[in-house]
């Protein structure tokens, strides 16, 4: 149980996390609403108060000094300016690192974390330093746990005498409750004193005339037997007299003051036979009612109290609807079922189709209707597992202002899209690729300061983070405004490394792609940020990894820009089930631009085997799939060809030559992985309504494996000049 | 008849926390994620005690208890303050607003316990 409890914990972390991050970097833009800095407070504040009910002190102590100095912004006290900022920024980053180190165990950087602090606590008024936690109780500080009572064994009587103030009795508490406690302690004799009740007639129903006198025998420690009236203090006369105790209760004594902090009071047992304790007199426990002004205080707090205000804000902070928590897992399982539903939907209508009914019409509607519910399902499952990629941003601004402190580059993060949804998986898988982009954007991407200023730029660089829906597909796009890619260089070091041959001709987008090759990294030295071994063939096979797609365009001097390209969802996908040589496959829709038959006229051989189609007055280059999957001996006997036009994300438009189209439908994507690894031009399989297994082809890697489209779009450009 | 806590927090931790204390302890447990929710359903909650936090979005603490303490609801049941907080003036805040008790957070389940039952006289 508590083990689930503090996950739960560490999950609403992450969220108070995120708030905290978005409010701050909301107030970096410059909104300083009551509202938002409140909300950053809340969150800081509830973090700390979880982290303490697990006894993770380092975090409540950081917790605590962020939220000590966000107070003193609350309530006006301080001014936001850009270096507090930036200081409450890297330290929401710290409880991260904090959040992470409690959950998943591990070391936080110590001096880092030393730096932090010494850091706040500049801004924390000196009177605000007390750090550690006050115990219970209305009127003043008595700790139960902490003070260390000796502990008596024996049987002590103790005198108590109670009398309410009226006030008491408009604050719930109830003496006979009280009573009740005492009783569970030991026996308890109660007497009623009422000789003040005055007589009927001048009864005031709104005073207070009872007294008690009650006799406790216990064994339980004075600090005990005081907690019971700890919430009434100050809203009664009370009196403990303990017989006997007075070793006890100077300890206890001496151990109050020194909680209070007060003058330690000498009291020597053998001077006082029966210490006593009265607590509406001693100054820890006065009365508290007489505060100044709490009106103002209330203003200045920042609180607010007025019942219409919370009104107002009543129906938009009523948070977003209501939330259930369900186990991924559980999910994954449905959407597998959705997968096998829609199987058993093909297989179904192939079925009917291959019946000799004469009349299948009804049949066919009522599956058509099946077809349009099993699509809801799905859509609906996959919208469970749809998330907005805006948690993910927010870690990658992070990312940013690590790497720009680590670099003194200065760079800020502007995102864009943040509520696009994305599966959820695919969110985390991105996490690694896309931080790689951004270290190494701040890295080799964007200028020093210096360099900016003379190139006539901003001192602060831009990196633009951006999420967006395309056609099925997502694209996520970190554009900055740096230097862009140094091609000559990219070049030279691509030949050094035997990348490429040495009088390769590229062109610039070839070049800018060299990036992704498996072994290449432009870093002069191996510097601690973006190095580590890791090159931008990582971030592309995580990319492919989830079918997507990655590539690089450059500007020299205006920046560089990564577009990744991702399938909207995992399991299912809209193809186009053609055949390939006898094989029936599947080429995704989102890839095609446009379906042709072709005739001999549109088609021109280019050198020797080079074959370009004609389409509306330009040319593509043609890519037979049957030739670049080596199920056909090249150029036997091409069937009059089908033509698919695919366009690659660099623009590139090429031809896939297929035999035939068969059907248009949703397929579900079956992976490879573990079966067969990893083929070229095959991205998955699925099964079809037949029961076969077809391949899902991947245009891209087909082109690339093609001899006749590798590097093809440099004569479609030269054909469409020349046309 | 068991006792019945309304409880008005706007962590799920901290509301986590209390449920399973207090359900373990034999109280039956209501929750609410902040100070409004926690008032609109107070009068159909009736509960024998009330917990609330301070700091929380739409209404604070000190909102709770001078909505449940005024005309409009007068409610009479004991209301004990569940917070990180314990500065004087808050408590003295609280206080005249009329709260029953405060509760320092982190709390410890017997701390918690022994206080519900000193201001409900609840046998749980």
């Amino acid at each position: 149980m508590a083990g689930s409890i503090q996950d739960t914990f560490f999950e609403e972390c992450e969220e108070l996390l995120e708030a905290t991050d978005e409010g701050l970097s909301a107030i970096e833009g410059g909104n300083h609403d009551p509202e938002v800095v409140n909300a950053v407070f809340r969150a800081v504040h509830s973090i700390k108060g979880g982290a303490g009910a697990f006894g993770l002190d380092e975090l409540v102590a950081f917790a605590h000094r962020f939220e000590t100095v966000f107070d003193e912004v609350r309530s006006n006290r301080m001014e936001l300016d850009e270096p507090l900022i930036q200081l409450l920024l890297r330290s929401c980053d710290h409880l991260y690192n904090l959040v992470a180190v409690a959950r998943d165990g591990g070391e936080t950087d110590q001096a880092h974390h030393d730096m932090l602090i010494e850091a706040l606590d500049k801004y924390i008024p000196e009177e605000e330093e007390d750090l550690t936690f006050e115990p219970m109780g209305l009127g003043g500080p008595i700790d139960i746990g902490a003070i260390d009572i000796p502990q008596v064994p024996t049987e002590e009587t103790y005198q108590i005498h109670f009398r309410p103030l009226k006030d008491m009795y408009s604050t719930g508490n109830e003496p006979f409750f009280l009573f009740q406690a005492l009783q569970e302690m030991g026996p308890l004799d109660i007497v009623l004193d009422d000789s003040e009740l005055p007589g009927f007639d001048s009864l005031d129903p709104e005073e207070s005339y009872l007294s008690w006198n009650l006799t406790l025998t216990t064994s339980e420690p004075r600090s005990t037997v005081e907690a019971v009236f700890e919430f009434v203090e100050g809203l009664c006369e009370l009196s403990i007299v303990g017989a006997g105790d007075a070793d006890a209760d100077a300890a206890a004594l001496a151990a109050l003051d020194a909680a209070f902090g007060t003058a330690p009071v000498d009291l020597t047992p053998a001077a006082e036979p029966t210490a006593m304790v009265e607590e509406t007199a001693t100054p820890p426990f006065e009365q508290p009612a007489p505060v100044p002004t709490p009106e103002a205080q209330l203003e200045a707090s920042g609180a607010k109290s007025s019942a219409p205000k919370a009104e107002s804000t009543k129906s938009e902070q009523r948070g977003p609807n209501p939330t259930l928590r369900v186990d991924l897992e559980r999910v994954d399982r449905l959407i597998n079922a959705v997968g096998e539903l829609i199987i058993n939907h093909s297989m179904l209508a192939q079925q009917i189709a291959n019946l000799d009914v004469a009349d299948v019409r009804d049949v066919e509607t009522e599956l058509e209707g099946f077809k349009n519910l099993a699509r809801d399902i799905q859509e609906g499952v996959m919208s469970i597992r749809a998330q907005p990629v805006k948690p993910l941003f927010q870690r990658m601004a992070r990312i940013v202002r690590e790497a720009s402190s680590a670099t003194s580059k200065t760079c800020k993060l502007v995102t864009e899209g943040e509520n696009t949804e994305v599966d959820k998986t695919v969110i985390e898988r991105l996490a690694d690729p896309l931080t790689h982009i951004l270290r190494n954007a701040v890295d080799h991407g964007i200028e020093t300061p210096e360099n900016r200023e003379s190139a006539n730029k901003n001192r602060i660089g831009e990196i633009r983070l951006t999420a967006s829906h395309r056609s099925g597909s997502v694209c996520i796009e970190v554009k900055d405004d740096g230097a862009g890619v140094n091609r000559p260089r990219v070049k030279q070091i691509a030949i050094d490394k035997g990348l490429i041959p040495e009088n390769a001709e590229l062109t610039d987008s070839e070049i800018d792609n060299l990036l992704f090759l498996p072994g290449f990294s432009t870093a002069k030295e191996v510097s601690n940020l973006s190095g580590r071994g890791v090159g931008m063939d990582v971030v592309k096979n995580a990319v492919t990894g989830l079918g997507g797609r990655i590539n690089i365009t450059s500007t020299p001097g205006k920046g560089s820009t990564f577009t990744i390209i991702l399938p909207l969802t995992l399991a299912v996908m809209d193809g186009m089930v053609v055949s390939v040589a006898d094989q029936t496959m599947v080429v995704p829709i989102t890839s095609i631009v446009e379906t042709m038959r072709g005739n001999d006229d549109m088609i021109n051989n280019l050198g020797a085997d080079g074959t370009l189609l004609s389409i509306r007055g330009s040319f593509v280059p043609i890519c037979d799939v049957a030739g670049a999957l080596g199920l056909r001996k090249e150029d036997n006997d091409r069937p009059p060809g089908v033509y698919l036009l695919v366009e690659t994300e660099t623009g590139q438009r090429s031809a896939l030559a297929v035999d035939d189209i068969h059907d248009q439908r949703q397929v579900v994507i079956k992976s490879l992985d573990g079966v067969c690894g990893e083929i070229a031009g095959v991205a998955a399989a699925t099964i079809l309504g037949d029961g076969k297994i077809a391949m899902i082809l991947d245009p891209e890697s087909i082109l690339a494996a093609s001899p006749t489209t590798a590097g093809a779009f440099d004569t479609e450009r030269r054909m469409s000049n020349a046309s | 008849m068991k006792t019945k806590v309304l409880a008005i927090d706007d962590s799920r931790t901290i509301r986590n926390l209390l449920a399973a204390t207090l359900e373990e302890a034999g109280f039956e447990y209501v929750s609410a994620v902040d100070g409004r929710e926690g008032v609109d359903m107070y009068e159909d909650v009736a509960p024998d005690v009330v917990i609330t936090d301070i700091n929380m979005p739409n209404l604070d603490g000190f909102g709770v208890i001078e909505e449940l303490r005024g005309t409009g609801i007068n409610s009479k049941v004991p209301i004990l303050v569940l917070t990180t907080e314990s500065a004087p003036e808050m408590k003295a805040r609280a206080r005249n607003a009329g709260a029953t008790g405060w509760i320092t957070k982190p709390f410890d389940d017997a701390s918690l316990i022994f206080a519900l039952k000193r201001v409900t006289g609840a046998a749980a």
